[in-house]
């Protein structure tokens, strides 16, 4: 039997350590920083910490509602396909720059592809 | 079995069961999302009892010092007493004690600490003018050296409160006040680590307290503070600071000004841009910002991307009133 992925990955502590680094990424990414301006940082951290335990294959709750619900002013904003990548590419990143081999990231971006439709509203 | 106390009723919770599934089991209405520890919906204030480690996990330290926990990840171990962040505000009474000129728009207001009031500097409290309008002001005295509560207050145009302390409220007059509150306050953090004070008009006020808390608690890393104001006329404490600069070797006091030519010994340009630019990488460090919304908003925004974990920084941004 194998290890989950979330273990794999280093846990909780994995979590911890690619939030900041996520964030920042995606702060400084033109293509889709406009969508997290005039949020509150604090508030935003923590939801940024559920998205990667989710796509670390972690324990959660989420549900496709709560992603459509929770994204449903930033689609009437424009949010597409494009920026949804864009995250992706982002989260693919960040893990790289933890040292995350490449297999284990293609499982992540797997995990957080299966969230695209409620994200997006389809 | 250990019995939750929650808005004036009791629940008994069972064996290993959270508080939060215990609340839940008994059909109270709060508020929570991922029960995993990880959201922080479901935060409350413990007013009797110790918040287990496991269950302040993730929060600010200042969140932590005030005995704030989450309710999914809290198992009670004792009979413990719990409240919503925030909501136990009875005001109270107490006298006014000086009233002080600090510039043309600043008044220094002292008031009598009641009994058993507690807070720490930096900290905000609400003050009534005698119609009922409450204004937050923030602590800028210490609880431990100081017999009086202190705050700054700026005259605002057509200011309710502000107006009414400026033009008709004089010593030994009663006003009333809230209990203290807010996460802006000095905690000891890791050895060594530096802070980075930033504030612009009356945001001097929860930095003063701060700065002042810091050094009686020996703190041991360098202190910078960038106080700032569109002209030196609106700047204020410069020599008390500029004494605590000379007298600290790891206190450095950056008076800063935006508009025309500065004096001697103060620097061109505001506050929150001049500290970042100075500061460079803020990896490690804990930030306070006080003052313009704006500005508060912007400089968090650039002190994480500096470095800055969000768990460091601290916030008061100064919210106009609407009413």
């Amino acid at each position: 039997m194998s290890d989950s992925l979330f273990n794999r990955l280093g846990g909780e502590a994995a979590v911890d350590a690619a939030v900041d680094i996520f964030y920042r990424k995606v702060l400084a990414d033109d293509r889709i920083s406009e969508f997290f301006a005039d949020v509150d940082m604090d508030k935003q951290a923590a939801k940024q910490k559920a998205f990667l335990t989710m796509a670390f294959g972690g324990p959660n709750s989420y549900t496709g509602e709560d992603m459509r619900k929770g994204h449903a002013h930033l689609v009437a904003r424009g949010l597409n396909d494009s920026h949804f990548d864009a995250v992706v590419e982002n989260l693919g990143g960040t893990l790289k720059e933890l040292g995350v081999s490449d297999d284990l990231i293609g499982e992540v971006a797997a995990i957080a592809e299966t969230t695209r439709n409620d994200v997006l509203g389809r | 079995m250990p019995k939750i106390a929650f808005d004036g009723q009791e629940y008994l919770a069972e064996d290993g069961e959270s508080v939060l599934d215990c609340l839940i089991r008994h059909n109270v209405s709060v508020n929570y999302s991922c029960r995993a520890g990880i959201c922080q919906s479901c935060m409350m204030m413990m007013k009797e009892g110790t918040p287990s480690e496991a269950s302040q996990k993730g929060l600010k330290d200042a969140l932590k010092a005030q005995n704030y926990f989450l309710m999914c990840s809290c198992v009670a171990e004792e009979d413990i007493t719990i409240s919503r962040p925030g909501r136990d505000f009875q005001s109270m009474e107490t006298d006014v004690l000086a009233l002080d000129r600090l510039n043309a728009d600043v008044l220094r207001v002292r008031l009598a600490r009641p009994e058993n009031y507690s807070y720490f500097p930096g900290q905000f409290l609400n003050l009534q003018n005698p119609d009922g309008v409450e204004r937050s002001y923030s602590l800028a005295s210490l609880p431990d050296d100081d017999d009086f509560l202190e705050l700054h207050v700026r005259h605002i145009p057509g200011g309710k409160v502000s107006g009414w302390i400026h033009t008709v409220l004089k010593v030994t007059n009663r006003v009333s006040i809230s209990p203290a509150t807010g996460d802006c306050f000095y905690t000891p953090g890791q050895p060594g680590q530096n802070l980075l004070l930033i504030g612009t008009g009356t945001g001097l006020a929860p930095l003063y307290g701060i700065l002042r808390d810091a050094l009686r608690q020996d703190h041991p890393g360098e202190i910078h503070l960038y106080h700032g104001s569109s002209t030196a006329e609106d700047l204020y404490l410069i020599d008390e600071l500029k004494a605590l600069d000379v007298a600290h070797s790891n206190v450095h006091y950056h008076p800063c000004v935006s508009q025309g030519d500065p004096p001697q010994g103060m620097t061109a340009g505001r506050a929150d841009q001049k500290a970042l630019e100075e500061t460079g990488k803020l990896g490690g460090w804990h930030i306070y910002l006080c003052g313009r919304e704006d500005m508060v908003k912007s400089a968090r925004q650039k002190a994480f991307l500096a470095g800055a974990s969000l768990k460091d920084i601290y916030a008061d941004p100064f919210v106009p009133a609407v009413d």
